[in-house]
C-alpha cells in the first residue's frame, strides 16, 4: 500500500503578533514549523506503516525552504518526499493548491490512500483536503478521530462531528482529514535523522505535474484577498475585586446583564 | 509572481516592510524590493495608504457568463426534526444580501421524511423558495450524495451566492461542492457584505484570529462561504411569504461511495462544545482530573459544556474531545469561561471569537487576562464554590 501524506509549512502561529499602534503583523522572530495537524497525519500513516507493509510519501508544496519540513517527516520514519515547487505556484487559493496536489498525487500514480491534518493553522480553511478528494474523484472523510480496517480490506473511520462520532466505511483509494484523537506524534529516530540528512527530496513544477502556468498560483486561484485588517480590540475589560464572596455575586450580576443565556 | 509596485505612488515610507510576514519587501534608499519570498498573501497592498501596491489578477477559470446567475441562496441544516440555529443565522444574513440585490433569497433543504414545518420554519426567516429535495438516501449525511444533488440544483437554477454553516457538516461537504463547480470558496465567514457590482465580500479571521481579511471570488459563479455558527443574528420576518418546491433528482446524483455504518450522538451534553452556548473550561490550575467535576457541575447548572486546554488534556485529567486551542477545537460561544488556565496563544486562538470571555486566575500577570472581557483575580478553589452558591441562591435552590 502507497500512502500520501499532505503537509503544509506554517508561520509558527505563537509568535505572530499585532503591532498595537501601527495594527499590522510583526514578523519578528516568526519561525516556520509543520503545521500541527499534518504531524497527526504523518503519525496516522506510520501507525498504518508499523502493521502493515505500506510506503508513505510526504508531499508539501511552498517555497524551496520547505524542504526542511519534509526532511523532518523522513527523521520521524517517511519512505520518500516531494517537493512541489514553483515561482507560478504563489499566491494559491485553497482550489490552486488543491489543483497542485492532487496533479501530484496522480503523479506518483499508485496511491491507496491521501491523509492530510484537519486544517491549517494559518488559514483555517480545511479545504483542501476535500478539494483534492474532489479532483481526483476519490472518496473522503472528514475530522477522523481512529482507523480500523474492516475485512474486506476498506477503511473503518471514526469520525467526530459537532454531535458526536459516526463510523464511516470508505473504500480504497480514498482521503482523510484527521485530528489529534489518531495518536501522538511519535520523535524523529537517530537512524531515521540520518537517512533525512542525505536523502534526495525531488522538486516537481509546474511542468512536472502537466500543469499550465495560468491553471495554479494566483491564476489559477478563485478567490483573492482585497483587504487584511487587525480585528477590532476589546477595550473594555473589567476586573472584579473584593471577598470571593463579592467577586461571585459580581461576576452573576455582570453575566445578568450581558444577557448570558443559561445564567 | 509577486506583488506589483507602483513606482510613482511608493513613498519609500516602509510601512509595507514591516507588515510582511514572508520578510520579502526590503527598503531601500530609493525604492522598495520585493523577493521570490512573497507567497502573495496581499497583506502589504492593505497597508499601503498611498495605493502603491496590488497583485496580480486572479484566474477567469473556464469562460461563462457571470450576468446569467441572480439569487442567494442558503444551505439549510436540521437536526432531529428541527432546523439548526445557524440556518437561522444564515437566513438573516442571507436576507440583507439578496435585498441589497433585490434578488430572491432561497434555502436548499436536503434529507428524508422532512416534515413541511422546516420549511415554514425556513420561510418565517426569510426564505422566498424552499427548494426541497426528500430521499431516502439522504436520511444521513454524506459528502458526496449531499454534494452532489446541490451541484445539481445549482447547475439549473444558477444562484449568484451560495451560504452554508460552518458546521462538521458544512465544512465537510461544501468544498465537494465549490470544486465541483470550479468556483471559489471561503471558509468559516464571520462577516458578509455585497459590493455594488455584486462582490461577495466575505470577511473572515486568519493567523488564528490575528488578522481579519477580506475575499472576493471575482470571476466564478455561485460565490460561496461557509459562516460561523452564532456570529449572525436570526431575525423572524413576521408574515414572510414564500413558497415551497419539491425537487426530484436524477438518481446517480444519490450515489455515495462511502456508507455510514453508525451515527452515534454525544450523550454528554457537556461534550457538546460546537453548540454549547456557554463553555466552562480549565487548565493546570484544576491540579486534577477530579477537579473538573466543579466545572461540570458548573457547567451542568447552566446548560453549558465542559472545555480544557491542551495542558490539562496531557495530564489526562479530560478526554482531547474538550481541548480548545490551536489542535482541539475552535470555538465561539456566547460565555466562554477560563478557569485556571494561563492563555498560551494556542488556547487563545481557539476561543477568541466567543462573545463574552470570563477568566478566572489567581495570577493577576497572566495572559488569559489581556482577552478576557471580564477578570476574577481569586483561587478557583473557593470562587468556584461561591460562584455555584450564588447561582443556586438566585435560583431560590438550596446547595
Amino acid at each position: 500500500m502507497h500512502i500520501a501524506v499532505c503537509i503544509k509549512q506554517v508561520p509558527d502561529t505563537r509568535n505572530v503578533r499585532i503591532d498595537p499602534d501601527t495594527h499590522t503583523l510583526v514578523r519578528q522572530g516568526v519561525e516556520s514549523i509543520i503545521n500541527p495537524f499534518d504531524l497527526f497525519a504523518v503519525e496516522a500513516a506510520l501507525r498504518i506503516k508499523d502493521d502493515t507493509d505500506a510506503r508513505v510519501t510526504a508531499l508539501t508544496m511552498g517555497p524551496p525552504q520547505a524542504e526542511e519540513a519534509l526532511r523532518e517527516t523522513l527523521s520521524r520514519g517517511v519512505d520518500e518526499a516531494v517537493l512541489l515547487s514553483d515561482r507560478a505556484f504563489a499566491g494559491s487559493d485553497t482550489w490552486a493548491t488543491s489543483t497542485t496536489l492532487a496533479a501530484a498525487v496522480s503523479k506518483l500514480a499508485d496511491v491507496d490512500l491521501v491523509i492530510c491534518g484537519k486544517q491549517a493553522v494559518d488559514g483555517d480553511t480545511a479545504q483542501v483536503g476535500p478539494e483534492m478528494a474532489t479532483l481526483l474523484d476519490i472518496p473522503y472523510a472528514t475530522l477522523v478521530r481512529s482507523i480500523e480496517w474492516t475485512s474486506g480490506g476498506d477503511l473503518k473511520v471514526t469520525r467526530q462531528t459537532d454531535e458526536g462520532i459516526e463510523i464511516w466505511r470508505l473504500p480504497l483509494p480514498s482521503l482523510i482529514t484527521v485530528l489529534k484523537e489518531v495518536g501522538e506524534p511519535r520523535m524523529p529516530s537517530l537512524r531515521h535523522k540520518m537517512r533525512a540528512k542525505k536523502a534526495q527530496i525531488p522538486v516537481w513544477g509546474a511542468d512536472d505535474l502537466g500543469l499550465s502556468p495560468d491553471s495554479v498560483g494566483l491564476c489559477g486561484s478563485y478567490t483573492q484577498v482585497v483587504r487584511v485588517f487587525s480585528p477590532p480590540r476589546r477595550s473594555d475589560r473589567v476586573f472584579i475585586e473584593g471577598s470571593v464572596e463579592e467577586q461571585a455575586e459580581a461576576l452573576y450580576r455582570y453575566l445578568k446583564e450581558a444577557k448570558v443565556p443559561g445564567i | 509572481m509577486k506583488a506589483i509596485v507602483d513606482r510613482k505612488k511608493c513613498t519609500v515610507c516602509g510601512v509595507c516592510s514591516d507588515a510582511c510576514p514572508m520578510g520579502a519587501i526590503t527598503v531601500g534608499e530609493t525604492r522598495i524590493d520585493i523577493s521570490d519570498d512573497c507567497t502573495l498573501c496581499g497583506i502589504c497592498v492593505d497597508t499601503c495608504e498611498f495605493g502603491a501596491l496590488s497583485l496580480p489578477e486572479v484566474g477567469t477559470g473556464p469562460e461563462e457568463d457571470l450576468g446569467l446567475y441572480s439569487g442567494v441562496w442558503v444551505c439549510a441544516e436540521w437536526r432531529d426534526g428541527s432546523v439548526h440555529r445557524v440556518s437561522h443565522e444564515l437566513l438573516s444574513a442571507g436576507r440583507m444580501l439578496a435585498d441589497k440585490r433585490s434578488a430572491p433569497l432561497c434555502a436548499v433543504l436536503l434529507g428524508s421524511g422532512l416534515e413541511e414545518n422546516l420549511s415554514r420554519e425556513l420561510i418565517t426567516f426569510g426564505a422566498d423558495v424552499v427548494y426541497v429535495v426528500d430521499r431516502p438516501e439522504l436520511a444521513r449525511f454524506t459528502d458526496e450524495a449531499y454534494a452532489n444533488v446541490l451541484v445539481e440544483l445549482i447547475r439549473t437554477r444558477k444562484p449568484e451566492i451560495l451560504l452554508a454553516g460552518a458546521t462538521s457538516t458544512g465544512r465537510s461537504f461544501i468544498p465537494r461542492v465549490a470544486a465541483s463547480l470550479r468556483t471559489g470558496l471561503t471558509a468559516d465567514c464571520t462577516e458578509l457584505d455585497i459590493s455594488e457590482d455584486g462582490h461577495l465580500l466575505q470577511t473572515r479571521p486568519a493567523f488564528g484570529g490575528n488578522v481579519m481579511a477580506t475575499i472576493i471570488c471575482p470571476n466564478r459563479r455561485p460565490q460561496m462561504a461557509t459562516v460561523r455558527p452564532r456570529v449572525m443574528r436570526p431575525l423572524v420576518i413576521a408574515g414572510h411569504e414564500g413558497r415551497i418546491e419539491n425537487v426530484s433528482v436524477p438518481d446517480e446524483c444519490l450515489k455515495s461511495r462511502v456508507e455510514v455504518l453508525e451515527v452515534i450522538p454525544e450523550q454528554d451534553q457537556t461534550a457538546r462544545l460546537a453548540e454549547a452556548e456557554v463553555i466552562i473550561s480549565g487548565g493546570r490550575g484544576l491540579r486534577k482530573g477530579e477537579n473538573f467535576a466543579l466545572l461540570q457541575e458548573l457547567a451542568g447548572l447552566v446548560g453549558g459544556a465542559v472545555g480544557a486546554s491542551r495542558g490539562a488534556v496531557e495530564e489526562g485529567w479530560i478526554s482531547p474531545s474538550h481541548q480548545v486551542g490551536q489542535t482541539g477545537r475552535t470555538v465561539a460561544p456566547s460565555l466562554y469561561m477560563a478557569v485556571g488556565i494561563a492563555g498560551a496563544i494556542q488556547h487563545v486562538v481557539g476561543m477568541q471569537g466567543s462573545k463574552f470571555i470570563v477568566a478566572v486566575n489567581k495570577d493577576p500577570q497572566a495572559p488569559i487576562f489581556d482577552v478576557a472581557g471580564c477578570g476574577v483575580v481569586a483561587d478557583l478553589f473557593e470562587f468556584l464554590p461561591a460562584f455555584i452558591r450564588k447561582i443556586r441562591q438566585e435560583r431560590g435552590e438550596t446547595s
